[in-house]
């Protein structure tokens, strides 16, 4: 009898351990842990958050903070070695190939939102941007007011293009809203006088112009649409382990103030590949946020310091 | 896979403040019918004269006709919009580029414009090979009776040459519609934008992309049944399609 408490026992041990340790390592931390690889999403023109360099290498500022993320799982999991495989995602394939697995973290300029909430998780703000519009000097619209009557693009599906259409109606502009595919072909419509300006986050807008043949000739608003809103790197919703060491990565970087040194890399020197200059100093709401890292979808959360 | 399906989506107000999520892909839908529809009536008119002009008795009919067919269909679709929409204004004289740019709806225009000529050039091909596809007598019969060319075409010839292409010209249709979801890349708003809209604001894709999908598939189901209808209709006894 007793021989049988024992080995009783030992099963129950061992099935305890298992359980244990089943419910410490689960969903993405589980299946890094088990393949030895991780795999990022990334942008291949979201400037300069994530895009290619001349190498045909993804880089950026959330390129870096996704490397540092990458470290802090490998020392969490306790491996040699983790392997990073790069997955190029575009604004209509990251939500299946997250859900699917296909990819662990989305590192680009992705805006944290509630309604996106309800689909997929947000870790600490990297950014924080407002809606503002480009347009010639030559057409000299300084305030929302002179876009009256006039055409006006943005993206399509894009949060501006809504706050945009919004303001059309409280203000009375009366503008007419030509939606664009992407970017770049919104910002070829204002170059082409198709429309005289376009809605965007301030951020792209300025690496839209820095990047265009006459940067001269553009100008960004003063008058902003929106309250800053955050971007976040995008991570599987209902994995509370993995975004606990995501969230512990990020605001260690953010709070040890390496996190602004990285920001003056990217939004304050010459880039690559065409060695262009943004010239766009750290918001104050963006110190703050660095200060006290936040997740929040809530523009109203991000305090200027 | 770790996704929040939400079927209930459709019925939740969309962000731009006009209705439901709904609302939006019905929009996007009433468009896409507008833009095929008047790209198909495009495609048939100009691709019928193009076609019979590359089986005239004539060598520079043939040969307009022949230099047509080949411009238009050997350029990527995309490609041609693309140059009606973004270069065309750019090489025209300062003010009419200037005109053709301001023109309210424009991306309709040159969307309905665009895909009709680049499928007229597939009609003009369909109805070529229908009139090929006669016995060289009607022709020549139709001539002994002491018709003109023109009367013999328009009596004799195209009657049986369109019920022959009626088949084939019903796959140019649907392609028509199909063809109208590339319009995205010139700022159309029709049903592909729409769900992709639908997919940025919500993150719900599967069900965005699914509902488009349903909707393309019920519009071509009706005009391939539209079609049959024609079909037998028009069929001539001992004739294709004839019992």
């Amino acid at each position: 009898m007793k021989r049988f408490d024992i080995l009783g026992l030992a099963v129950a041990a061992a099935f305890y351990i298992g359980a244990a340790h089943a419910e410490e390592l689960t969903g993405t931390l589980k299946s890094i842990k088990e393949t030895g690889t991780i795999t990022i999403g990334y942008r291949e023109s979201s400037i300069p958050f994530s895009y290619l360099d001349d190498n045909q290498k993804p880089i950026g500022f959330a390129m870096d903070i996704c490397a540092k993320i990458v470290d802090a799982v490998k020392t969490e999991l306790k491996l040699d070695k983790l392997e990073v495989k790069l997955q190029p995602v575009t604004s209509s394939n990251r939500i299946p190939l997250l859900a699917n697995g296909t990819i662990d973290l989305e590192c680009g300029s992705t805006t944290n939102n509630a309604e996106r909430q309800k689909q997929v998780a947000f870790t600490n703000t990297h950014f924080l941007t407002a809606s503002r519009y480009v347009f010639k000097k030559s057409s000299n619209i300084a305030s929302i007011d002179g876009l009256k009557g006039k055409q006006v693009v943005s993206t399509a599906g894009t949060t501006n293009i809504k706050q945009l259409t919004e303001a059309n109606a409280a203000r009375s502009l009366g503008a007419t809203i030509i939606p664009a595919k992407d970017h770049a072909e919104a910002f070829l419509m204002v170059e082409t006088d198709r429309a005289v300006a376009f809605v965007m986050d301030d951020i792209l807008l300025a690496s839209l112009v820095a990047g265009s043949k006459d940067p001269a000739a553009y100008a960004i608003s003063k008058d902003a649409f929106s309250k800053p809103e955050p971007y976040g790197i995008m991570l599987r919703k209902d994995d509370p382990a993995f975004k606990k060491v995501v969230d512990a990565a990020t605001a260690a970087l953010y709070t040890s103030g390496e996190g602004e040194k990285l920001y003056d890399k990217w939004f304050m020197s010459k880039i690559p590949p065409k060695g262009l200059n943004l010239n766009t100093p750290i918001s104050p709401e963006l110190k703050g946020e660095f200060a006290k890292p936040s997740d929040s979808s809530d523009p109203d959360s991000y305090k200027a310091m | 896979m770790n996704y929040h399906w939400n079927w209930h989506i459709f019925f939740e107000p969309n962000p731009t403040g006009g209705g439901s999520y709904l609302d939006m892909l019905l929009s996007g839908l009433l468009l896409t019918l507008e833009t095929s529809l008047a790209a198909w009536i495009i495609a048939l008119v100009t691709g019928s004269i193009i076609g019979v002009m590359r089986t005239l008795p004539s060598k520079p009919a043939n040969l307009i006709g022949f230099s047509y067919v080949e411009f238009f269909r050997n350029m990527p679709l995309l490609v041609q919009l693309f140059l009606w929409f973004f270069v065309l204004p750019e090489v025209l004289p300062s003010a009419w580029g200037l005109w053709l740019k301001q023109l309210p709806h424009a991306p309709f225009y040159t969307a309905a414009i665009g895909i009709g000529l680049f499928m007229s050039a597939r009609v003009a091909e369909q109805l070529r090979a229908g009139i090929g596809s006669l016995p060289r007598g009607q022709k020549q019969a139709a001539t002994a009776l002491g018709l003109t060319t023109a009367q013999a075409y328009l009596y004799v010839l195209l009657p049986i040459a369109y019920r022959i292409i009626l088949p084939p010209l019903t796959s140019e249709f649907l392609n028509t519609i199909k063809n109208t979801a590339v319009a995205i890349t010139i700022g159309l708003l029709e049903l592909t934008g729409q769900a992709r809209s639908m997919q940025e604001f919500s993150f719900q894709v599967f069900e965005a992309y699914t509902a488009a999908t349903v909707m393309y598939l019920l519009i071509n189901v009706v005009v391939v049944t539209a079609m049959r209808v024609i079909e037998s209709r028009v069929a001539i006894p001992g004739m294709i399609a004839g019992k």
